[in-house]
């Protein structure tokens, strides 16, 4: 595949859940009051005192095989620069077969529109050489998302994904996500 | 243990996706009614081209582009930007079951007029050509449709065939939701489709012989449609831990009572004892079981629709 392709990673053992990322991606997207396109998810396993606890900044995982965009019966769900799963909002009917079709329940119905919503990688950002940083990126205090391009062996997610161990959220759905959790 | 938490809150999606409401069942569920009132027209219309037929059973197919506009209001309504309605009609995508519907169901429309005026009663038609300033290319589409009597009846077979297991695959290629996700569901909402569009003919004025013919098809249709369902359950029970969930809606979980009751007892086994009893004693069948069997569809599209919503992965295993 020629040109980038964007990938996010989250590192689970410096996120602390402050939640700036969900709010930056509000201010920066004008995401409607009461949704989110990006949230904290806190996993506690184990038996109490035995606990772990992980901390995750999710979004869309911007799946290289996202059912959303097969599903989607005008072509408004499509891929867009880099990979990025994007919606055309021209197209959209409000059909919510993209809401049905998503395991990870990243979509939601803009209530101003009627069309769908979701994470964009912030790709209005992209400056014509391709490279950028994400809203959600910029704030986090504790420098715990990545993001950047696979195919530049350079970047920092393909440096972070080469030595780090690393997880998709259920990858037996076979999606392919673009989106890493770094252990 | 495992315990998560999400300030996730977004409507319609949490705590558990709630996106289709009553417009979705009821549109599955009329045009499932459509799909069958279509095919066994059309297949009617071939076995008995000229045969004689009672005026209901002649003006029936009509209930067919009716229904079926009642049904697509329903769809229409469902959208959240209804103005955008028109861009599925700007698209083929091959991979949305969606978009192949939404073709199949502009392909439906002249079938399903043309059978309905085929099969029009002569002094009917008489009457409408009468009232006509220009009746000319009303008599020759009566001509042309005559002179393809048999395509048409062809072509509302295979086009209330396709619309009838769309419905079910629009949900069953859903990998998301497991309830939903089964090769199985395009079939049993083909063969529940057959059964309610049988059972909607009965409640008009046929004649003894063609109720007769229709509760024995029923009759048929309602016993492929309980393997069915069984196949399907049994399916999702040796699937994976999300599919073993999803049949827990129906095995002791919220929607396991309506289940239970008014699709498998109401809607399935009372009909198919009841037309079996009258069938047996050579009475002519009534509109008792058909009611029920048209309870029994519009339940089995809402209970599906609404318990596969709830059934999503589990979030024990969504966990990394």
């Amino acid at each position: 595949m020629s040109g980038p392709r964007y990938a996010m990673a989250v590192d689970t053992r410096t996120c602390v859940g402050c939640s700036a990322c969900v709010i930056a991606c509000k201010t920066e997207n004008d995401v409607p009051r009461g949704y989110a396109r990006d949230w904290i998810t806190t996993e506690t396993r184990g038996t109490f005192p035995s606990l772990h606890m992980t901390i995750r900044s999710e979004r869309c995982n911007h799946c290289e095989n996202a059912p959303c965009v097969t599903a989607c019966p005008t072509g408004a769900s499509y891929y867009g620069p880099g990979g990025t799963v994007l919606v055309n909002k021209a197209k959209c009917t409000g059909c919510k077969a993209c809401i049905a079709s998503c395991p990870y329940g990243a979509r939601f119905v803009d209530p101003g529109s009627g069309t769908i919503d979701k994470c964009t990688f912030c790709v209005h950002r992209r400056a014509d050489g391709g490279a950028y940083t994400t809203a959600c990126q910029d704030v986090c205090p504790t420098g715990s998302i990545v993001f950047g391009d696979l195919d530049d062996p350079d970047s920092e997610i393909s440096r972070a994904l080469r030595t780090r161990p690393s997880e998709t959220l259920l990858p037996e759905a076979g999606t392919e996500p673009r989106h890493y959790f770094l252990r | 243990m495992t315990e998560f938490t999400t300030t996730r809150q977004n409507p319609l999606i949490d705590p558990t996706m709630h996106i289709w409401h009553a417009e979705i069942p009821l549109y599955l569920f009329l045009g499932g009614l459509v799909a069958g009132v279509m095919v066994i027209g059309g297949l009617w219309l071939l076995r008995r081209p000229e045969g004689p037929r009672s005026r209901a059973l002649a003006l029936l197919p009509w209930a067919a582009p009716v229904l079926l506009s009642l049904g697509m209001l329903f769809l229409w309504l469902d959208l959240e930007n209804r103005f955008n309605a028109f861009r599925f009609y700007l698209a083929f995508q091959a991979g949305s079951p969606m978009s192949w519907g939404s073709w199949i169901l502009l392909a439906v429309y002249p079938a399903s007029l043309g059978l309905a005026w085929h099969t029009t009663p002569a002094d009917l038609k008489a009457t409408v050509r009468g009232r006509l300033r220009d009746p000319r290319w009303l008599a020759a589409m009566d001509r042309w449709l005559a002179s393809r009597a048999r395509g048409l009846a062809l072509a509302s077979v295979v086009l209330g065939a396709a619309l009838g297991i769309y419905t079910g695959v629009l949900l069953g290629t859903l990998a998301a939701r497991p309830l939903w996700n089964s090769a199985i569901l395009g079939p049993l909402f083909l063969v529940s489709g057959l059964s309610t569009g049988a059972a909607f003919m009965l409640f008009s004025r046929l004649d003894g012989g063609e109720r007769r013919t229709l509760a024995r098809a029923d009759l048929w249709l309602i016993g492929v449609e309980l393997f069915l369902i069984a196949i399907w359950i049994t399916g999702l029970l040796s699937g994976g831990a999300a599919a073993r969930a999803a049949a827990g809606t129906l095995l002791g979980g919220s929607y396991t009572a309506a289940f239970w009751t008014l699709v498998v007892a109401v809607g399935l086994v009372t009909p198919l004892v009841a037309e079996w009893i009258e069938l047996r004693r050579g009475e002519v069948p009534g509109r008792f079981a058909a009611g029920l069997v048209l309870v029994g569809g519009l339940a089995l599209r809402w209970i599906v629709v609404f318990a596969g919503q709830h059934a999503g992965w589990p979030t024990d295993v969504a966990a990394f």
